[in-house]
Order: structure tokens, then C-alpha cells, then sequence
């Protein structure tokens, strides 16, 4: 079944496409939640896109980054907001699985192609030969990209600030 | 060298883009606003890393290690303002914020 499409092009292509179709989802949606479900199927299939360019290392940091912390954040957030209206506008009125039916079978998707990718031995042998190493990334970071990581520190830092000042009740108020 | 192309990796990267800059410019939901930028930081990567990998520089992965952690702390100052609005004005609505002072 696979035959036609298992190269390496093929299963790009169909992770791109996974991809705007999730993104398009994200954009045209109407419910945040679901929304958020979607930009979760994107980020996974830009993760598999990343594994078959041969940076496993960011497709890794793709999903535990992103997909992982990111989008939690999000979650934490609708659900603070307390989005009630929503829910009873926007939602769909079935309470079935059906709801989340399309991100599944996007996710399934890629789940399949990843088994495909997997299991094929040639594929992972073309796949190691262009590899770059997270090791190849760890020496540039540390190395001529040092300024860069340390200004990058600092702007998470001021994000840490900022949003612990921004998201405060004014009740407890006062200095920061 | 890998077997993809770099042409077919940069279309796919600015079609996400693209997706995404439609989302922040068409949506009124500041929430939507910031998922698609969210999109497009996205596309950046993916046309970093492709670049990354035709010329087989780990320069590609070091952009994006750096874009992640402009897209964390990006998120993290943009939802913490939607939660000052959503207690200020109990709406996400874009169109609330066009006075500087208010």
C-alpha cells in the first residue's frame, strides 16, 4: 500500500500537507479548544518534516517544546479565561468522539507514517547518512552562537517577569 | 545532501506562513491571533532547518533552538496581556484595544 509514496519525498509531502491542513484548521476554527487541537497535529507534523530534513534533535524539541510546554500553556490559559460562551456557541452540539474526529485521523496519520518510517531499513540508513548530530548543535551553541544563547536567557527572563507582572490580580497589587 | 529538495521545503515553509499571516491579520480573537503566530514561527523553523540540512550546517538546528525560546517567552508575555484584557474587558476582541489611553 505504502509502496508508491515510501520515499523520502513522498512522506514529506504527506507531513507537509498534514501540516496545512492542520494550520488551516487552527486559522478558520471557530472553538479554541479545538483549535488548539489542531495547532498540537501541526506542530507534531512539522516535527516529523524536521525528522525527515535529518535534524532529529529539533523534531524532538519541536514536540517537547512546543507541542509539550507551549501549548499547555495555552490550555492553562482558555481554561482560566473561562471561555463559557464559547463553548455553548462555537462548540458542535454532539458530545460524541465526533468532535475531535478530524484531528484524530490527522494524528493517526501521522502516527502510521512514522511506523512507516520506522520500520523501513533503507529508509533509516539514507535517513542516518545526512543526520546532523545534536552534539554538531551543542558545539555551535556553545561556541560562536555563545551571545546568542545569553541574550536568549535573558529574554526568557524578562518573559518570566513580564508575565508574572501582567497576569497578577490587581488586588495583590503593588510594586513588583 | 539530502533527498528533499530546498525549493519544495521553502513552498511548504511559506505556505505555513502564509496560513499564519492570514490568521493574524483576518482574526479578531486576539487567542486566534497569537495560534497563528504561533504558526509562523513555526514556518520560520521549517525553512530554517531545511536550509540547515542542504548545506549540512547545525547552523539551521542553533536558529531554531533560538526561535523556540523567542516563541516560549513570546507566549508566555502575550497570554499573561490576554488575561489583563479578558479581566478588563471580559471579551478577547481586538477591536476593545484601538485607544492608547483608556
Amino acid at each position: 500500500m505504502f509502496e508508491n509514496v515510501a520515499s523520502i519525498e513522498g512522506l514529506f509531502y504527506f507531513a507537509g500537507l498534514v501540516a496545512v491542513i492542520a494550520s488551516l484548521k487552527v486559522v478558520t476554527g471557530n472553538n479554541t479548544v479545538h483549535a488548539l487541537l489542531y495547532l498540537v497535529v501541526s506542530l507534531l507534523a512539522v516535527a516529523v518534516c524536521f525528522y525527515l530534513m535529518g535534524a532529529p534533535f529539533a523534531a524532538g524539541l519541536e514536540v517537547i517544546v512546543y507541542a509539550g510546554a507551549i501549548l499547555v500553556l495555552f490550555v492553562f490559559a482558555v481554561l482560566m479565561f473561562g471561555l463559557g460562551a464559547d463553548e455553548t456557541k462555537n462548540a458542535p452540539k454532539s458530545k460524541s468522539l465526533a468532535n475531535m474526529m478530524g484531528a484524530m485521523l490527522l494524528a493517526a496519520a501521522l502516527l502510521v507514517e512514522i511506523v512507516v518510517i520506522i520500520n523501513n531499513a533503507e529508509m533509516q540508513q539514507s535517513l542516518q547518512a545526512n543526520v546532523i548530530s545534536s552534539k554538531a548543535v551543542g558545539i555551535m551553541l556553545y561556541g560562536p552562537y555563545l551571545l546568542a544563547v545569553e541574550i536568549a536567557s535573558f529574554l526568557l527572563l524578562s518573559g518570566l517577569l513580564a508575565g508574572y507582572h501582567y497576569a497578577k490580580p490587581d488586588a495583590t497589587g503593588g510594586d513588583l | 545532501m539530502t533527498t528533499i529538495p530546498l525549493f519544495h521545503v521553502l513552498i511548504l515553509s511559506s505556505l505555513l506562513f502564509l496560513i499564519g499571516f492570514v490568521g493574524v491579520v483576518a482574526r479578531k480573537n486576539t487567542l486566534f491571533m497569537l495560534m497563528s503566530l504561533e504558526v509562523m514561527l513555526n514556518a520560520v523553523g521549517v525553512a530554517f532547518i531545511g536550509a540547515g540540512s542542504v548545506w549540512q550546517q547545525a547552523d539551521g538546528q542553533v536558529m531554531f533552538v533560538l526561535i523556540l525560546t523567542l516563541a516560549a517567552a513570546e507566549v508566555a508575555v502575550g497570554l499573561a496581556l490576554l488575561i489583563r484584557m479578558q479581566n478588563k474587558y471580559r471579551s478577547l476582541d481586538i477591536d476593545l484595544l484601538n485607544q492608547m489611553k483608556g
